[in-house]
């Protein structure tokens, strides 16, 4: 590793574990695309690519005891918060070591020992949930707060109004993040939804945001704001990071489109660029202003796609989900 | 005749309804695009002025499918998945099956609901449910689940012609099953079964996407010896009761194939509308094939050890008729 001098050697550490974080999570989802185009993986696959540095840079400043909730397009947001890889393409692929033992699968990953409440396949299903968690941590005088990530086509979902109302009157320590790609399976989120998102927590008088969500260092300075807030007890913040999806809604998009589409390629080689791009862009800066050299980055692409392969292994060495189980873990102490 | 696939059927109906009568509507989540193909090009035919793609609040869409009927309008509402019913339940249960009722039969509520349902496809346990009961149950609403795409033309256009709430639910994993459609105007009359297969040793009554299995399940039972008989109820408020019973005193034996889960499935009830109907001609103990009343799993090789198949069916009908393939060996 090089030396350069005057940098600040903790910052350097940080910021290339954003970087690695947010690689981890890019090549980790190409490759579960690729399982999913060749037919590999069954189910419905969101995929998180281009959103990155919002999971990635909101999650940045948690720790095990705080709470996220997420969304269909998980998979990020549970690395993000420090899953397991291994056991999140277990689960990918339906295997009994994955991480919901093979019965939630890509909608609904989880890990509650890191907070992670799942990733959840109804749309806005997340937010109650995440108001709730708040709402048990202020009860159990706890220092944690929840986090919920939630999109731009979930924000139509009554229930944010009715949790943004609530946690701002019971000031509970909930960190509202939506992430805004601008669209809602193929229909374009603006032309179902009128004002300025963060106007509706400004409406319950509720600190919003507005931060650039492919900047991991503006996302995390936004959390970091917001997180203190909470924890001091001054209750909920709305952020909003503005973002946008790469992928299909699906990786088997085509399939449903029969040849419509709803965006260019124009518009989503817009998003590619290295000024657009979340990590190419951190990767930019992590040499041009955060101490990195080309050969640390090189070191972490290839940690990443070890580690991913060793997933990809781990996952088709395992065996598949038992279906036994699903009548012992139906409820805690008693048969369906 | 023309030979069309499921969702084909549903799509010509959008399109040939909405020409036909100017005063129907249409909304939902991603119809314009269509993802499931079911509503294609319908908002470009008929544009925005009749056909709302919406936000996502499937909680205020079942209401206003309410109020849109009420203020005169002929409603078709696409809730996209049948697990999506929960989330737009409140006005469902509360508004959609009951105004009429309460307000001594002041207001028609002319509203069709289309959603997909059923599972087998690894979508787990938020996208693979079958809400035949909870419909059922409420009291004020239809629920129609055609196996086919001829039924899926026939049902359609009556419920949408209908004067009555209709859940219609399209067999998710059937869409692209083809089949042959009745040209120009068809409907189907709701309350009335269909025999999909003659048989005299016992009836398979299937409920929607659970016809196919059954089918093939008769084909197997038939080259052991065992005349299996096939009936679709179509329609499941309202149930042609005697149309089945007719069947089951006929065979004497009744085998229910229905994808709900067990406790409280629309098979639980036809069998105990059959015990009652058909006591003394019934000779073994009515059978349901159901799934377990469990969340449905992810993982293939879980969710297939649940689900009804084939092979279950067969084993359920030899469970009542093993005295005849004894009596074949
Ligand atoms: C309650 C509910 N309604 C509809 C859907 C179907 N659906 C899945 S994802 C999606 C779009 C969600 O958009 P957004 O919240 O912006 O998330 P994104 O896909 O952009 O990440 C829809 C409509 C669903 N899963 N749940």
């Amino acid at each position: 590793m090089t030396e350069i001098p005057n940098v600040d050697e903790q910052r350097r550490a940080e910021w290339l574990a954003l970087y690695e974080r947010m690689l981890l999570i890019r090549r980790s989802e190409e490759r579960v695309g690729k399982a999913a185009q060749a037919g590999e993986m069954p189910g419905g696959v969101h995929l998180y690519i281009g959103q990155e540095a919002s999971g990635v840079g909101a999650c940045s400043v948690l720790e095990d005891t705080d709470f996220i909730t997420s969304t269909h397009r998980g998979h990020g947001h549970f690395l993000a918060k420090g899953g397991d890889v291994k056991a999140m393409f277990a689960e990918l692929w339906g295997k009994r070591t994955g991480i919901c033992k093979g019965m939630g699968g890509s909608m609904h990953v989880a890990d509650v020992s890191k907070g992670i409440l799942g990733a959840n396949g109804i749309v806005g299903g997340g937010i109650a949930i995440a108001n709730g968690a708040g709402m048990g941590i202020k009860v159990g005088k706890e220092k944690a707060v929840s986090v919920c990530l939630f999109g731009d086509g979930a924000a139509n979902q009554g229930v944010l109004m009715e949790c943004l109302n609530m946690s701002m009157v019971w000031k509970f320590p909930v960190i509202w993040v939506l992430e805004n790609n601008g669209l809602s399976e193929f229909t374009i989120t603006d032309k179902v939804t009128a004002g300025e998102q963060t106007d509706r927590a400004r409406a319950v008088g509720m600190p919003a945001v507005t931060v650039d969500g492919n900047d991991v260092i503006a996302v995390q300075e936004a959390m970091k704001e917001a997180v203190d807030r909470a924890r001091a007890g001054e209750g909920p913040s709305f952020i909003e990071c503005k973002t946008y999806r790469i992928r299909g809604h699906l990786e088997a998009e085509d399939a449903f489109l029969g040849g419509y589409s709803y965006r260019t390629q124009e518009e989503i080689d817009a998003w590619k660029t290295p000024d657009k791009d979340p990590i190419l862009r951190f990767a930019s800066r992590l040499l041009a202003e955060g101490g990195a050299s080309q050969a640390d980055l090189d070191e972490i692409e290839d940690r990443v796609s070890k580690q991913v392969e060793e997933a990809v292994e781990f996952a088709l060495a395992s065996e598949d989900a038992d279906p036994e189980l699903i009548f012992d873990i139906t409820f805690a102490d008693q048969r369906p | 005749m023309a030979k069309m696939r499921y969702i084909q059927a549903i799509n010509q109906v959008f399109l040939d309804e909405m020409e036909r009568d100017k005063n129907i509507m249409l909304f939902g989540e991603d119809v314009e695009l269509a993802i499931f193909g079911d509503t294609r090009e319908v908002y470009k035919t008929f544009g925005p002025e009749r056909v709302y793609n919406t936000p996502i609040c499937e909680n205020s869409l079942t209401g206003m499918a309410v109020g849109a009927a009420a203020a005169g309008r002929r409603v078709i509402l696409h809730l996209m998945f049948g697990n999506f019913v929960y989330t737009g339940m409140d006005a469902i249960a509360h508004q959609m099956a009951k105004l009429r009722m309460m307000t001594g039969g002041q207001m028609d509520l002319p509203i069709t609901v289309i959603a997909g349902y059923g599972g087998g496809r690894s979508l787990a346990g938020q996208h693979s449910d079958t809400p035949f009961p909870v419909l059922m149950n409420i009291g004020g609403v239809n629920v129609v689940t055609p196996a086919t795409p001829a039924d899926a033309k026939g049902l359609l256009t009556t419920a949408i012609r209908g004067n009555n709430p209709t859940f219609f639910l399209e067999a998710s994993g059937r869409g692209g099953d083809s089949g042959e459609v009745p040209d120009g105007e068809y409907l189907v009359p709701f309350g009335k079964a269909t025999v999909h297969k003659e048989g005299s040793d016992v009836t398979i009554c299937a409920i929607g996407t659970m016809v196919r299995p059954a089918l093939r399940a008769a084909k197997t039972l038939e080259a052991e010896g065992i005349s299996a008989e096939v009936v679709d109820p179509r329609t499941l408020v309202p149930l042609d009761e005697d149309g089945i019973a007719a069947s089951v005193s006929k065979t004497g034996r009744l085998v229910l194939v229905d994808e709900c889960k067990d406790r409280c499935s629309a098979a639980s009830h036809i069998a105990a509308v059959m015990a009652d109907k058909c006591f003394g001609d019934l000779k073994a103990p009515i059978k349901r094939v159901t799934v377990p009343n469990v969340s449905m799993p992810y993982a293939g090789v879980a969710e297939m050890a649940i689900f009804p198949t084939p092979e279950k069916i067969v084993a359920a009908v030899k469970s009542v008729t093993g005295e005849l393939a004894g009596a074949s060996a």
